[in-house]
């Protein structure tokens, strides 16, 4: 049987992961597999995860301002291995702003502080099931 | 072939990747991948790594890998952690202490969920292993939480079985009664920087001199410390010997026969169970049939003894 991977990780520096593992619970509450790699992750090494665990999705916790130069990187990451299909979402705290221009180079969806978690599950299970 | 087994033999990890993911899911494609590889598997050093949860497996696994990769091995991981109960989902994180493993382009890590199957836990660890077998790694370490059957039986799947223990944790009589003893090549007490590791090396030693018979192979019993990696190299040590040892004294061929056994009664059980139930036992008639049983008008034995008549009459 089937179910939904999901890499949930933390690049860069930034240690607060309390948010990364509220997402995990509810995505594991969901049925959903997570792959939780804890902190201070490099876009090449999420890539190679995504990999190795054939994931379906990867679930990006970045509070620390990083993310304009944190995505670009991970997504060529994932294009040179072939990954470019994978469903890349973001949470944390990202100005509406940068939003556009995140998804127009591959991130489907960012979640900001105060999104209920609901509402992303229902995204994945949605977008990845 | 398959394209994935093919490109899997050809080296690509994507490919590995994807084939576990059959393996795991059962896919249509799973089994001629399997068929592909097989004659490509047996080379690799199986090694269990198992033990009560939080006893450091991961961070020992992630010590032994290093080891290996240190003599020139290339190695796989199958990291298998519990699937929840309630919404069958789970968190998978032992890769947060192999963190240093993942740019390493001579290992692959695989998380697999428990996912709480009819003893296809143990098969599908069992398969993984054989893919990354095949995929050229000459080790590949299966690290499970040590409690009960299905972990007990990707115990007999491996060559070498090292049984984590930490001091403080109950006495030897709850390693007796976890029936890990009988299943330990090597016992690794980890945290012996903590208290009442004499004790428990004491209390296991003297189950081990218990014995009725004199084993050929007597299990160590190391000290580790995974956090510092002390004791890693002497455990890592252990295991190669263990290796030479059933190479030496044809226990590696015997284990093999009798895993190549269990696996041929496991797949044929499977394979039965599920001609049976598409034949004769929709889930209405289960439903009814076991509402009958327990309406005391009829009896499990009576019925099993019926349906397998019909299935196989003539």
């Amino acid at each position: 049987m089937k179910r939904i991977r999901v890499l949930v990780t933390k690049p860069g520096l930034d240690g607060h992961d309390r948010g990364a593992k509220v997402v995990a619970r509810a995505f594991r509450d969901a049925g959903f597999e997570v792959i939780y790699t804890g902190l201070r992750q490099t876009p090449e090494m999420i890539a190679e995860t995504a990999l190795q665990e054939d994931v379906d999705v990867i679930g990006l916790s970045l509070l620390s301002g990083a993310h304009n130069t944190i995505f670009p990187r991970l997504i060529s990451e994932l294009k040179a291995r072939g990954l470019e299909d994978l469903l890349l979402i973001g949470g944390g705290v990202i100005p509406e702003g940068d939003i556009p221009s995140l998804k127009a180079m591959g991130v489907a969806e960012i979640f900001t502080p105060g999104t209920p978690t609901g509402k992303i599950v229902d995204f994945v299970a949605a977008r990845a099931g | 072939m398959t394209d994935t087994a093919a490109d899997l033999l050809a080296g690509s990890r994507r490919a590995l990747a994807r084939a576990i993911t059959a393996v795991e899911n059962d896919a249509p494609e799973a089994e001629a991948i399997l068929r592909a590889v097989h004659p490509h598997t047996g080379g690799a050093h199986v090694i269990g790594v198992t033990g009560p949860p939080g006893a450091g497996k991961s961070t020992l696994t992630d010590h032994i890998a290093k080891a290996f990769r240190a003599a020139g091995e290339r190695v796989g991981i199958v990291a298998v952690d519990p699937s929840s109960p309630f919404s069958g989902g789970a968190i998978l994180g032992d890769r947060i202490r192999m963190g240093d493993l993942a740019l390493d382009p001579g290992v692959f890590i695989r998380s697999m969920a428990s996912r709480g199957s009819l003893g296809g836990l143990a098969r599908h660890a069992a398969d993984a292993a054989a893919l990354m077998d095949a995929a050229g790694m000459g080790v590949v370490l299966v690290e499970t939480v040590g409690v009960g059957q299905s972990e007990v039986d990707i115990a007999r799947a491996a060559d070498t079985t090292v049984v984590v223990l930490v001091p403080g944790q109950g006495d030897g009589v709850q390693a007796i009664k976890a029936g890990i003893l009988e299943i330990a090549d090597i016992f690794a007490i980890n945290k012996a920087d903590r208290d009442g590791v004499p004790q428990l090396e004491a209390e296991l030693n003297a189950v081990l001199d218990l014995a009725e018979r004199r084993p050929a192979w007597r299990p160590p019993v190391l000290r580790t410390v995974a956090k510092t990696g002390d004791g890693v190299a002497e455990l890592a040590e252990n295991i190669v010997r263990h290796l030479a040892h059933l190479r030496e004294s044809g226990g590696l061929e015997s284990r093999r026969l009798a895993r190549a056994e269990a696996e041929l009664l496991a797949r044929l059980e499977e394979g039965l169970r599920r001609r049976v139930v598409a034949a004769a036992l929709p889930p209405e008639r289960l439903a009814a049939l076991a509402a009958r049983v327990v309406r005391r008008e009829a009896d499990p034995y009576t019925l099993t003894a019926e349906l397998l008549a019909e299935c196989f009459a003539g």
